[in-house]
């Protein structure tokens, strides 16, 4: 069976089709946003009120900019209603860059000549116990999207060996049916993160030429199978700079919104990732700026108040600081993107370059001063 | 004043009727906190306390704090047992808040599985303390079960609304003879003295501590608070207040031109 949006391009052999509407509802309310269209009233009249699809159009408007002292003044309240001065540390192990797709804005695009290397299961152990050892208790799985060098059965094993060692174990590796999900879960997988890139069909095409994530439903599905299969929680973002970033922002709320509605234990999540200029040369990035990725974060705040917010390793030190003072919630500390970094033990390069080199030592001592409270585990498995 | 005011759950004496939540403000405040609040029950989130490493925060409870180990996390009733079970065994005693949601965005309590986790845990010698919504037909099912207090919530968790749920809890108060507690939504010491003065029998706080602008000193302020009000219960009635607060210096000061 083939879902709207893959006229193009049939599902791949294999790839479960789920009956749900959520993506057409999505991508309906993104074809109507326009975010010009909006005017400061608008975004006092969000300010005032609960902030439904409305008021959350306007949050993200260019409407909003002189507003944005004012707005991080409730953004924070609302982080601090819902998450105290809690800020969650976690860091992420690659444990392989082997990659099917041709993304054209990342750096593991199979045709890019890079080290490609894959863990392996004695690897992945050391790299978690060298992990362990800083105190981290959180712990982010990622590999490329590879199912001949990362099959289910090598991501279950690492899940598996990361819940060994860790509170809580997400896994942000390619989209995959339900009953897989059901299974990395009865391994000990916790949360599931899966990135749309561009909520733009067209652009997504343009930027995904080949492998199996060109298929764009498949992976919208994803957060929804993930819990269907049983996760506890599922993470959503637009890797803002592809496309138009307030239409993809205004997307991705939309799509982590309507998931939550159907499934109300579900416990969703942000990313924050903005692509950086230097990454690769073949995609002009859109300009998305600081202060715009700042505006993204506080208009998702106070959308969906009670949802987590990561911000990436992409970001410097300085800015990173200042937005877990306002609306981001967990941060990565003592981050490798190169696979077998942290134990010395592998030699793959990474997908993209940091720009908090921070240790988790580093990280905790600023949250500090900064008033915050650094967590290491909020969570416990029943 | 009237000699001897002490409340009594599951056999255990307090004179203080201030319970603090815990893990919404920084482990070193947690002593003084509960040294300004004359606090003598604390919470504590069993997946907080778990965590080794990164401050535990057990390490920062005063001497004599009796805790109240929480089963937040917990989705069903036998989840809530087993972080029960955990908590018993990382000393926690054996009291036990049983705290079951299944909803992320408004974390209400669900009241038919905590009905069931109040009996599986009595039956296990925990002394349960059940955080629901204030329901009276739920509330007597959780007192015939074998609950020790009943912990109605006021408002959202978090929502410092203070007690939207009053006409509920009066029932409860009014029928239910075990001491009721309101736990969740209390925002200001005058909320705190309205539960007091409905005859509630003590009031849980914590992000209403937390958010404050002088932590330590909130928490004396809700102390006199809920005091003022169970006298004010034991010798008549009283009344409310509302507001908002803004920032003060500019929290957007770090953005670069990139």
């Amino acid at each position: 069976m083939v879902r709207r949006w893959t006229d193009a391009e049939d599902y791949h052999e294999g790839m479960e089709s789920i009956d749900s509407d959520v993506m057409d509802r999505v991508l309906a309310a993104t074809r109507e946003y326009e975010p010009d269209s909006y005017t400061e009233t608008d975004v006092r009249r969000a300010m005032s009120g609960p902030v439904g699809p409305e008021g959350f159009g306007a949050l993200l408007s260019p409407a909003a900019k002189p507003m944005m002292e004012e707005i991080a003044t409730l953004a924070r309240e609302e982080t601090r209603k819902h998450f105290g001065n809690a800020v969650t540390l976690f860091t992420p192990i690659y444990a392989s860059n082997q990659c099917e797709n041709r993304c054209i804005y990342c750096g593991f695009n199979c045709d890019n000549k890079i080290n490609r290397a894959t863990l392996s299961p004695e690897d992945v152990r050391r790299e978690m116990d060298s992990i362990a050892s800083m105190g981290l208790r959180d712990i982010l799985i990622l590999t490329g999207e590879s199912r001949e060098h990362s099959d289910i059965p090598y991501i279950g094993d690492c899940v598996e060996a990361a819940s060994e060692r860790f509170t809580a174990v997400g896994i942000e590796v390619y989209p995959m049916n339900t009953d897989e999900y059901r299974y990395l879960q009865s391994k000990g997988a916790d949360y599931v993160t899966v990135f749309q890139e561009t909520y733009d069909p067209e652009r997504y095409a343009e930027l995904h030429p080949g492998g199996p994530k060109r298929i764009f439903s498949y992976r919208f599905d994803a957060q929804e199978r993930a819990l269907r299969g049983g996760m506890r929680g599922v993470a959503f973002g637009a890797l803002l700079g592809l496309g138009d970033f307030r239409r993809d922002a205004f997307a991705c709320g939309m799509h982590a919104h309507l998931i939550q509605r159907r499934y109300p234990h579900a416990e969703v999540s942000f990313s924050l990732p903005r692509l950086r200029p230097f990454i690769n040369g073949r995609v002009e990035p859109e300009s998305v700026s600081e202060s715009d990725l700042l505006q993204v974060s506080m208009a998702y705040r106070l959308f969906m108040p009670f949802a987590s917010q990561t911000i990436s390793t992409r970001e410097r030190a300085g800015f990173r600081d200042g937005i877990v003072n306002i609306s981001a919630t967990r941060i990565s500390a003592s981050v490798s993107v190169g696979v077998g970094e942290h134990s010395g033990t592998g030699h793959g390069d990474g997908q993209f370059e940091i720009s908090d080199p921070r240790s988790v030592d580093e990280i905790v001592g600023s949250l500090r001063r900064n008033g915050l409270q650094p967590v290491m585990a909020d969570y416990v498995r029943p | 004043m009237h000699m001897s005011d002490d409340l009594v759950i599951g056999g255990h004496k307090f004179q203080s009727r201030f319970r603090l939540g815990s893990g919404k403000f920084s482990l070193d405040m947690t002593r003084q906190v509960i040294e300004n609040g004359g606090v003598q029950m604390a919470t504590l989130a069993v997946r907080r306390a778990n965590a080794d490493g990164e401050g535990n925060i057990l390490d920062h409870m005063p001497e004599g704090i009796t805790l109240l180990p929480n089963t937040s996390g917990a989705r069903t009733a036998d989840e809530a047992v087993r972080i029960a079970r955990l908590a018993r065994e990382l000393g926690c005693g054996d009291f036990i808040k049983i705290e079951i949601i299944r909803d992320s965005k408004y974390l209400l309590p669900d009241n038919r599985e905590t009905i069931r986790a109040v009996g599986m845990l009595h039956d296990e010698g925990f002394i349960p303390m059940p955080y629901m919504m204030p329901d009276l037909t739920a509330a007597r099912d959780m007192a015939d079960a074998g609950a020790a207090a009943i912990m109605p919530l006021g408002s959202p968790i978090g929502s410092n609304k203070g007690i939207l749920t009053r006409d509920f809890i009066r029932m409860i108060v009014e029928e239910i003879d075990l001491p009721v507690i309101v736990d969740a939504g209390i925002g200001r010491p005058s909320q705190a003295c309205e539960a007091m003065e409905m005859g509630c029998a003590a009031v849980m706080a914590n992000t209403a501590i937390a958010t404050a602008g002088d932590v330590a000193s909130m928490a004396r302020a809700f102390r006199l608070a809920i005091e003022a009000g169970r006298m004010a219960y034991l010798s008549g009635p009283g009344r409310v207040i509302e507001g908002r607060g803004v920032a003060s210096s500019p929290l957007t000061g770090f953005l670069g031109e990139q």
